[in-house]
């Protein structure tokens, strides 16, 4: 193999250059990656009880959000949808579930969505497989909703109800030939996911899904 | 010129890296079939062996047979670059036996046990149920100790041989890879900080450390296929550095659009995203530029084939289809769709698959002290029939993603009524019945190149005689 070795002839051909350069860019490029990720951190952080009932808006509410009503609203000022907690609102007969009691059954619902492996169908947040709906507002959706088919299959006459009665036994409720199959889920891990998926929707997730079940004749009732 | 080399042990490593990744690479047809084929019967294997089952083993597979060819391809190049056999080599092969073992068991547990209960334990010793990072806890830890050897054997041979620039950027990768592979070993009930966390793995890895490892094999290949001269290639190679590097690191931004993180990320993320194909350009004109200079002389007609498709499939997989979906304006349409399918489908054949097949054939060629191994008629139908069928997939998945960013999102507004109806349309399950057509051509490739893998060498000696 011939070895030549050229002089080079001015910077832009001279590997000393190209590889400070990949240096220099690099450890910039990383250094502005770690100052928004301590920005985004903070932003990012899980919010409080006493942030919901002071109606402090965080992009990440704390699990607490259950004893909420939680809303998609359309926001003139930030150009897209985004949750809106409003009042309380009754989650399996109640609606004072303390911040350990909330923390709990959403730490149940998120470690029972990983080890039930959801995310290899689903999307959760737009990110996972494409076998299945989006579960990002999946709590928000009209089919859960009364007079939606989930509750009429379940015979259920709330959203947290035939989430709880379908998670168990989903095979049996088949809205379409696809089916979710039967992952063992117990009452009390499905309780944990539907505290999980309710937290989810109250994410700011900057507007996805667009124009979520806002478009006229979107459903079919 | 004389390809004779020393048996070097860290050469015979590297043949067995290269096997098990064949080995893996074989499960990943398998079991992307076996998803494809539910998509189009979903009954198929229902409540025995799930979609979600077979998905997980499709793309943890994927990941660890290109982990495996890479690991192997650094273990090949390293006594030739530094000139020394790999310091820490039997260390290096009880790691790998050890990693063997741990995938063998982790793919078992994937298959028999599948999911567990809502604890703990089940992160721990079952699943870890985030995508792509499936690896239970346990697994984690081990797969970061062989890491650790891996590059502690490659850090220590630099170091004691001769130091060139192809191994001087495989070292600052390297450190790169391992370290990230760290950031996704917590659990968090903050689903947003888990994907904040989880995209610093996926992304930075895919994104940016393996496409810069790419650019480590390309220079490497060039130089021993065609002779290309050292110092053009480890300019480029640095150029390839800093582009990948500076698009690439905050090009992430395109990931934390709509994950519950701030929305300045939509300007930085479509900024350095756009800007990611730019180096992909740059070495599609790098292989095509020394291809010239060379007159298309190579030694190893199939290791080249393998880089042309790389060069090409780098640019489109991950450049242009990436490109296609990656401003803010867009992605909140095709965002969770099978238009994702299709880019990562063409983006990690293009990008990781064809380079590291080549280099499978350049150290089948130099091990064998085969002075010019050319391709075999199943060489050239193996590359052929992989790309069509890869390229197929891609067209067909893109294809019913269109119809999920109208359909499904801008008409029905992303319910779930939205979802089936979308699943449901005409053009969407042909996209679906192609893209399992063209798997199935993909596997016919698959097993032609296994063939090729196993009787080129023996053929091209017997050619030579």
């Amino acid at each position: 193999m011939s070895e030549e070795h050229n002089e080079p002839e001015s910077v832009w051909t001279s590997n000393r250059f190209w590889s400070r350069s990949a240096g220099w860019v690099t450890g910039f490029s990383a250094v502005l990656l770690i100052l928004l990720t301590m920005d985004t951190l903070g932003q990012i952080t899980m919010g409080s009880a006493e942030d919901l009932a002071n109606k402090v808006t965080k992009r990440v509410p704390s699990a607490s959000v259950i004893n909420y009503k939680v809303t998609y609203e359309y926001s003139a000022a930030r150009g897209h949808e985004v949750p809106v907690i409003g009042d309380k609102e009754l989650f399996f007969g109640r609606s004072d579930y303390s911040e350990t009691e909330a923390n709990a059954l959403l730490e149940k619902g998120k470690l029972t969505s990983q080890s039930k492996n959801c995310m290899n169908c689903h999307t959760l947040l737009g990110n996972g497989a494409y076998y299945a709906p989006d579960l990002t507002k999946a709590w928000l959706d009209p089919a859960w909703q009364t007079g939606g088919v989930m509750q009429g299959m379940t015979g259920t006459t709330s959203p947290d109800e035939a989430m709880l009665v379908f998670f168990q036994n989903p095979d049996k409720y088949a809205s379409h030939s696809r089916r979710m199959p039967n992952l063992g889920i117990t009452a009390e891990e499905a309780k944990g996911l539907v505290a999980f998926l309710k937290q989810m929707s109250s994410i700011d997730t900057n507007g996805f899904p667009r124009n979520f079940n806002k478009i006229q004749g979107s459903t079919q009732k | 010129m004389s390809i004779a080399t020393p048996k070097y042990l860290s050469q015979s490593l590297a043949m067995k890296y290269f096997f098990v990744a064949v080995v893996l690479f074989g499960a990943q047809l398998v079991m992307g079939l076996i998803a494809a084929y539910q998509f189009v019967n979903p009954e198929f294997l229902f409540n025995v062996f799930n979609f979600s089952t077979a998905r997980m083993v499709h793309i943890n597979a994927l990941v660890v047979w290109m982990l495996y060819a890479m690991i192997g391809s650094a273990y090949w190049m390293l006594p030739e670059e530094t000139g020394i056999e790999t310091v820490g080599v039997k260390l290096g092969t009880l790691g790998f036996y050890v990693l063997t073992l741990a995938v063998t068991v982790v793919v078992g547990v994937f298959i028999l046990v599948q999911v567990g209960p809502g604890t703990d334990a089940s992160i721990w010793l079952i699943n870890e149920g985030r995508e792509y990072l499936e690896a239970p806890r346990w697994a984690d830890i081990g797969i970061t100790v062989v890491v650790l050897i891996f590059v502690y054997n490659v850090f220590a041979t630099v170091m004691k041989g001769k130091r060139t620039g192809i191994t001087t950027v495989l070292m600052a990768d390297l450190i790169a890879l391992a370290g990230l592979y760290l950031a996704g070993m917590f659990y968090t009930s903050n689903i947003t900080m888990d994907q904040f966390w989880w995209w610093w793995v996926i992304h930075l890895w895919v994104e940016a450390t393996w496409e810069v490892f790419v650019g480590v094999l390309i220079a490497y290949g060039l130089i021993k296929v065609m002779g290309a001269n050292r110092q053009i290639v480890e300019m480029w190679l640095w150029i390839e550095v800093t582009m990948l590097f500076g698009s690439g690191i905050l090009g992430m931004g395109h990931h934390y659009f709509w994950i519950g993180t701030p929305e300045y990320w939509w300007e930085i993320g479509a900024l350095f995203s756009a800007l990611e194909p730019v180096p992909l350009v740059g070495m599609l004109v790098h292989v095509i530029y020394d291809m010239g200079k060379h007159n298309g002389k190579v030694n190893n007609g199939p290791a080249f084939s393998w880089f042309i498709v790389n060069a090409f499939g780098n640019f489109l997989g991950a450049g242009v289809w990436g490109f296609m979906h990656t401003l803010p304006q867009i992605n909140i349409y095709t965002h969770g769709s099978q238009f994702t399918a299709g880019h990562g489908h063409l983006a990690f054949y293009g990008a990781y698959a064809t380079i590291l097949i080549g280099m499978m054939y350049v150290a089948i060629q130099r091990r064998n002290n085969i002075e010019e191994m050319r391709s075999t008629a199943t060489s050239k139908w193996a590359v052929s029939l992989i790309t069509i069928g890869v390229l197929g997939m891609t067209v067909a998945l893109t294809l019913s993603g269109y119809v999920q960013a109208f359909v499904e999102r801008a008409e029905y507004g992303a319910t779930w009524d939205g979802y089936f109806i979308a699943q449901g349309a005409t053009w969407f399950t042909q996209g679906i019945d192609w893209r399992l057509a063209m798997g199935v051509v993909t596997l016919i490739g698959f097993l032609l190149l296994v063939k090729d893998l196993l009787t080129i060498a023996k053929r091209s000696k017997a050619l030579a005689k």
